[in-house]
Parts: structure tokens; sequence; C-alpha cells
């Protein structure tokens, strides 16, 4: 079990600033996040989108914004908990017990979702039918390519997770490439491959296509996929892979007795806690009156909480407001030199 | 203001008066229109504000710019005449433009 002062769910960029703000008041925490890298929506939705509305900073894009955050959190030594999502939270005396999917138990006085709109799951099929195979001859992620040798796969998407799959299952595999138009919108170098395997008869594609039906009992067996003009090619397959990118869900948040109105967190703006004392929420899952889904308030809202969380992690000691161009305190912290 | 038309996936429709400036999004969020997630907030990021444009419509509206094509590969049953209806922006050449919203979101 992990003693901490604090754990933050969410590793995006207000999660990592919250993590900032606890160390600088001598507050040890960790941070979880389901992802399986650092940086929330800014590394998975827009890492190359430019973000002009950082105090400070004119211009920079979702990786860099992410970078800078992790560099300024090198002074400390901070535990992540990637590809990990938290399951349960549950109150123990003063202090909550959260376990993650993985089966790490943390235990804290404090939690501090940072969760932006909920956690990244991989976008389905449309079709009803495709639950039964999931994650048997179903997937929407890849952990061990050697099942598809000598088989048929039948890969869904236009992006480059499809194609770089597409590319690479194509040498051991009978691939099938289906996009629901002409346009790719992969790296071009891996759309002339493609092509390339196309032309090969390594990859048979077809495009302005997408999925109506499934057959199969125990197994899959074949797909049915219909094109703009209703025309419907039937595929026999042994598998089949789905790449249409993230979605946000709330997930097991919603379970934890918290006042979710609109996917989002009722918070205090003093100490953005929700109705469970030791419970905050900051960023764009949090909600008050007057709430901007900005970067720059997800900042202002985990210092806030920080400072709250002293309070229940040291019960016995006051806080100090200090300033970092002056305490010595928090250069040491910093490991900088004082003046 | 302006009149645009929600439907529902439940065939309710909800006729609102959304004003010039707003996005199509902004309209259906504001007034509690059910099955808009909108969870980027209109960043063009995450396709959750999925709506099929009435044809009669769809060549009416402002064309897509780069990127939406991209995202809409990513949207729910996505059709010949899919949007994300926050890169619409309502003005007064949009009186009366109808859109279905998608059975769900992601």
């Amino acid at each position: 079990m992990n003693k901490i002062d604090a754990l933050i769910i969410g590793a995006g960029p207000t999660g990592l600033f919250t993590a900032h703000q606890l160390k600088l008041i001598g507050l040890n925490c960790e941070i979880v996040d389901n992802l399986d890298k650092i940086g929330g929506q800014c590394i998975e939705l827009y890492p190359d989108k430019p973000i002009y509305d950082i105090p400070a900073v004119p211009e920079c894009t979702g990786e860099e914004l992410t970078n800078n955050l992790i560099n300024q959190l090198k002074p400390f030594d901070i535990k992540f908990h990637l590809s990990e999502r938290v399951d349960e939270v549950r109150k123990e005396n003063e202090n909550w017990v959260v376990k993650t999917n993985n089966g790490t138990i943390f235990l804290t006085p404090n939690v501090i979702i940072a969760g932006g709109v909920g956690s990244f799951e991989p976008r389905k099929f449309p079709v009803k039918e495709c639950e039964k195979f999931e994650n048997k001859s179903i997937f929407y992620s890849i952990k061990n390519k050697k099942i598809f040798e000598g088989k048929t796969v039948t890969i869904f998407g236009g992006g480059d997770s499809a194609l770089d799959w597409a590319v690479e299952l194509s040498s051991n595999s009978k691939v099938n490439l289906i996009h629901r138009r002409e346009d790719f919108r992969g790296a071009q170098a891996t759309v002339d491959k493609i092509y390339e395997l196309v032309k090969d008869g390594k990859i048979n594609l077809f495009t302005k296509y997408q999925m109506t039906s499934i057959k199969g009992d125990v197994q899959l067996e074949s797909i049915d996929i219909k094109n703009d003009d209703n025309e419907i090619e039937n595929i026999k397959t042994d598998y089949a892979l789905g790449f249409f990118g993230l979605i946000m869900q709330l997930g097991p948040i919603a379970n934890w007795g918290l006042n979710i109105n609109k996917k989002t967190i009722e918070v205090d703006t003093e100490k953005f806690e929700t109705n469970q004392k030791g419970i905050y929420a900051v960023g764009d899952i949090c909600n008050y009156p007057g709430k901007l889904k900005l970067i720059l308030s997800g900042f202002h809202e985990g210092a806030l909480a920080a400072r709250a969380c002293f309070k229940l992690a040291r019960p016995n000691e006051k806080y100090r407001f200090e300033f970092t161009t002056s305490s010595k305190t928090i250069k040491d912290r910093l490991g900088v030199k004082g003046d | 203001m302006t009149k645009i038309t929600y439907i529902t996936h439940d065939n309710k429709d909800h006729t609102i008066d959304v004003q010039n400036g707003l996005t199509v999004m902004e309209g259906a969020v504001q007034n509690d229109i059910p099955g808009i997630d909108a969870d980027c907030g209109g960043g063009m990021a995450c396709a959750t504000c999925h709506v099929y444009v009435k044809d009669e419509w769809f060549d009416k509206i402002p064309a897509k710019e780069d990127g939406e094509e991209d995202m809409l590969d990513m949207a729910f049953e996505p059709k010949k005449n899919s949007r994300l209806s926050c890169q619409i922006i309502v003005s007064d050449e949009l009186d009366g433009l109808t859109v279905n919203i998608p059975s769900k979101q992601g």
C-alpha cells in the first residue's frame, strides 16, 4: 500500500502543475493516468496544435506545453502510474483507500481529480454484435501481433495506427484495409507505402466503405461492408481491428458519490473540494459558477486545491504562504541555491 | 436570432432561437438538447458534437475546413452529410437549418 499526502488522478497539464504546487509546499504525491503517456488531452488530442493563451507563453503546441510542465517537475521525484485507471475510492477513517485496475492501492487523505473529461477509451465499432468478439477476434489495440500470423485481418480506419498496422501485418497476414473515404490522415510516407502494397497485392483496399454487420458464431467469420452507394461486400476474415482514435468516458468516477452534473463535478471555489471531504476536482472536470475550461484556470484551481490538501495531510502544522523568489525552504525543495 | 431545429435520435424536434455568432453545437449545449457531448468544448478535437445536416441544407452551409473531415473519421456512424456542429456558425442565412443528432457520440 502506498501511503501518500495526495493522489492526483490525471496527468494532463492541470494534474502536472497541481503536483508541482503540492511539492512546493512540502507535500508528496503520486499521479495515476489511464493513458500510456503523460500530457492528457494536450498530448492525445492536439500534440501539434498551437496554443496561444498560456500566460507568458505566446505560442506553444500541446506537446511543448507538456514537456515544459514535465521539466518544471524535474526537481521533484514524482511517481507516475501510467496505463492505470482508478476504479475504486473508499473512505477508511480519515483516509481514502484508492484502488486501480492494476491492483495498486493508495492510502491518502487527499484525492485530486484532474481528469479532464474522463479517461480515454478506444472508440468502438458501431455494430452492437462486435462486443461479443471483443478481445477475441475484434481488437482496438494490439498487444500480441503473433496471433495474426497466417490469418486474414481486416483493419478499419484512416489514421496512423490503422495504416502502420496494415503495413506491419501485411508481411505475415492477409490484410484488408477499410476506410470511409479516399483520403487518409496518416503520414504521407505511410500512405505511399500502403498504395505500393495495394499494387503488389499485399493489401486489399476498400475506400468509402464502412462496417454494417458481422457474422460468426464462436469465432468471427465475415464482415459486411457498405459503400456510399449502398453496395454491400462480404469479406471473409479471422480478425477485425478498429482504429478510430480515443473517446473520453467519465468511467468509474461516476460511482464515487460525487455531485456530478453534465459529466463535470461540482466544487467550491475556495478549496476546489467536492461534496466529499478530501476529494477535490480541478481543471476541465470541475464545475462552479463562472467556470472557464481553459488550461490557465486549471493551474489556479490546482494551486488552491494543493493548499487545501496541506490541512488534511499535516493536521498539526500551520501552512505558511511563501514566494518562490524569496523562500529558502522552497529553494531547498527545488534544489536551487539561495541568494 | 436564427431558428435551428435539432432532431434527436428519438425523432423529437427541438426548434430553438440561437444567437448569431454562436455555433450550432453551442446552441444545443446551452439549451440542453440531448445527444451533443462536445467533450473538447469546440476545438475540433474530439468528434463528439457530430450531426447529420439535412440534405437541402448541406451545400448551403460553409464548407468544412481542414481537419474536420479527419475528425469525422472518428465519429460514430459518419455519413456523407456528417458535420461537426462546433464548426457551423449560426447566421441569418442559416435560418431554418435542421440537423439530426446521431444515436451516440462514441
